[in-house]
């Protein structure tokens, strides 16, 4: 048999209910992969080969009875943001120790409920605050991707992106079909575009945050990475939904977005923002901008230059508001009811003590700066403005949904980078999201679809911005990207 | 805006309540104020008039009957906990 492990999750999905293979030797060949690649990828966290062949033998027993439900059998990644039922459960950080919750993410809940196999646990960066996948307790994960350097294969370890960097590695390394993954400020698209693969996060309150260990609560929102627009399509649909347990989750339907993305784009408006066009963006992302608008016209979309004036202000207004948000929610860690603790002369010493070995040196530089913006006399001065100028950006995009459907952007300003290249410098690893934030900040759905490689032969993303709770249009548009750029597979196994 | 010294960085760690030593505090001060410096250009945009952002769609928040939906899960709550006896944490003694 053709190795299982490079299917589509779609394809995979056709295979089963063909009786061509069955979920155990599907799961099987994904976890001798996984036993193979991690070493070198460090992708897992924690790989979980009993849980696996437990659901996928559930699963073989529906298919073979006929009661098979939508992602019957597919063997997925899982963010180790997610809670998962007395499954070890860290955010990558040493506070959270050997925590297991007693509860499952609402969003694992779901995916588990449409049939789909749980392979393991990603890394990611530390409560999901990094865009390299470097802040992790349990180390960096390596990009499958490697560059291209005077025509040879350059040995250099570049990083997969981050937060959801584990993500990104196991989609474009075959270690799953797809994976959960969660986004603040880029987290979901920037891995999706360093690897070659699509990734979409979707409008705030679309998918439940309920059981997600919360990094920014106003921003956080969780999605999938596949290798295809279809796959993210499928998969999205079993993320969503409203949930009572999330007073933010929206209770409006889903729609059957694999259904969407065969509809193109004839009379699209597509809106190019000149405000995108930033000091230090690559060449080639702007080539590939060009591109990807010639292509959406070739397929019937029509182009407008639109401008969003307060784009550059969303990062620095990130930087406040999640930080805040962070430090408010990371307050809970206190060595007291889960996790680490490290004993000190009374209580106070203990929480100090805890939270210094527990939290890496990313996070403690976040909840420092997130508490002293929300220090006595200076909420106004930053917190306040910060989400003033939030609805300012959220305001650039209100009026230009008057004008277009749909915004083409790069989704990073260059390709992937090598690990320490920028952990020295927060601020210009700050900049890695400086396309992605500001989607965040408006709450709207942001895709990532490989548009082609780099000069190094490393991959590059085209990011599709929508309207609020319009997912589907960005998979339409989307699936033209893809259909028109191709597909980036990693060409060289090089860990196997 | 604030001038970020040494001073500063060790009370906003003691509000945080993360030890830190005095090294890194120093470190800590180039680091902060770089950010916060950064941040600052913010003071150009013309807030005036703008209400801050609370929500991303226009929606009512949900309301629900206050009632108790669960409960009785002693155990579930404290099985992390790194010191417990008998479903109560133990801390170290804050009362003297």
């Amino acid at each position: 048999m053709s190795d299982l492990t490079k299917l589509t999750l779609a394809d995979a999905r056709d295979g089963l209910r063909a009786k061509q293979f069955s979920a155990t030797e599907l799961t099987q060949a994904f976890l001798d992969a996984i036993a193979k690649a991690n070493p070198a990828l460090n992708a897992y966290v924690l790989p979980t080969p009993e849980h696996a062949l437990a659901q996928a033998k559930a699963s073989d027993a529906r298919l073979a009875k006929g009661t098979a439900r939508p992602l019957e059998g597919l063997p997925l990644g899982n963010k180790d943001l997610f809670c998962t039922n007395g499954i070890r459960t860290t955010a990558c950080s040493k506070i959270l120790d050997d925590f297991k919750p007693p509860y499952e993410s609402t969003v694992g809940q779901n995916l588990w409920d449409a049939g789909a196999v749980m392979l393991g646990k990603l890394n990611c960066d530390e409560f999901a605050m990094g865009s390299s996948n470097e802040t992790s307790c349990f180390g960096p994960v390596v990009n499958p991707w490697r560059r291209t350097r005077a025509g040879r294969l350059d040995n250099a370890k570049l990083v997969p992106g981050g937060s959801s960097g584990g993500s990104s590695a196991a989609v474009a390394a075959n270690l799953c079909l797809g994976a959960t993954a969660t986004d603040t400020g880029g987290s979901i698209r920037q891995p999706a575009a360093v690897t070659g693969t699509v990734g979409i996060k979707p409008t705030y309150g679309r998918c439940s945050r309920w059981g997600v260990v919360a990094f920014a609560s106003s921003l956080d929102q969780a999605g999938p990475i596949a290798k295809t627009v279809r796959d993210a399509a499928i998969m999205l649909r079993h993320m969503a939904s409203h949930d009572s347990k999330d007073s933010t989750s929206v209770d409006m339907p889903v729609p059957d977005y694999e259904a969407e993305i065969k509809k193109g784009v004839k009379a699209l408006r597509v809106g190019i923002p000149k405000e995108y066009r930033v000091d230090g963006m690559s060449k080639e992302a702007d080539e590939y901008w060009q591109k990807g608008i010639a292509w959406l016209k070739a397929s019937g979309a029509t182009i407008h230059d639109i401008s969003l004036p307060h784009t550059k202000y969303a990062l620095p207004a990130y930087y406040i508001v999640a930080p805040a948000e962070c430090s408010s929610n990371l307050a809970r860690y206190d060595g007291v009811r889960y996790g680490l603790r490290v004993p000190g002369r009374d209580l106070i010493d203990t929480y100090e003590n805890t939270r210094a070995a527990g939290f890496g040196r990313e996070v403690r530089r976040r909840v420092m700066i997130g508490t002293y913006v929300l220090s006595a006399g200076y909420y106004d001065a930053y917190y306040l403005k910060a989400q003033k100028v939030r609805t300012l950006i959220k305001r650039d995009f209100d009026l230009a949904w008057d004008k277009v459907d749909v915004v083409l952007t790069p989704t990073t300003p260059s390709p992937a980078f090598a690990q320490g290249e920028k952990s020295g410098d927060p601020l210009a690893m700050y900049l890695e999201d400086i396309f992605t934030v500001t989607v965040n900040m408006a709450g709207l759905p942001g895709i990532s679809v490989p548009a082609g490689l780099s000069s190094e032969g490393t991959p590059m993303g085209l990011q599709l911005i929508g309207k609020p709770f319009d997912e589907a249009t960005l998979f339409r548009a989307g699936q033209v990207i893809e259909d028109a750029a191709g597909r980036f597979p990693v060409p060289q196994m090089w860990w196997a | 805006m604030a001038v970020i010294d040494e001073a500063t960085v060790k009370r906003v760690a003691r509000l945080a309540r993360i030890k830190i030593t005095p090294e890194e505090a120093k470190g800590l001060v180039g680091e902060l104020s770089g950010i916060l410096a950064w941040v600052a250009q913010l003071d150009e945009v013309n807030t005036e008039g703008v209400e801050p952002m609370t929500r991303v769609a226009a929606m009512a928040l949900k309301k629900r009957q206050d009632v108790v939906t669960d409960g009785e899960m002693a155990e579930a709550v404290t099985m992390n906990a790194p010191e417990k006896t008998d479903h109560f944490f133990v801390v170290p003694k804050v009362v003297e």
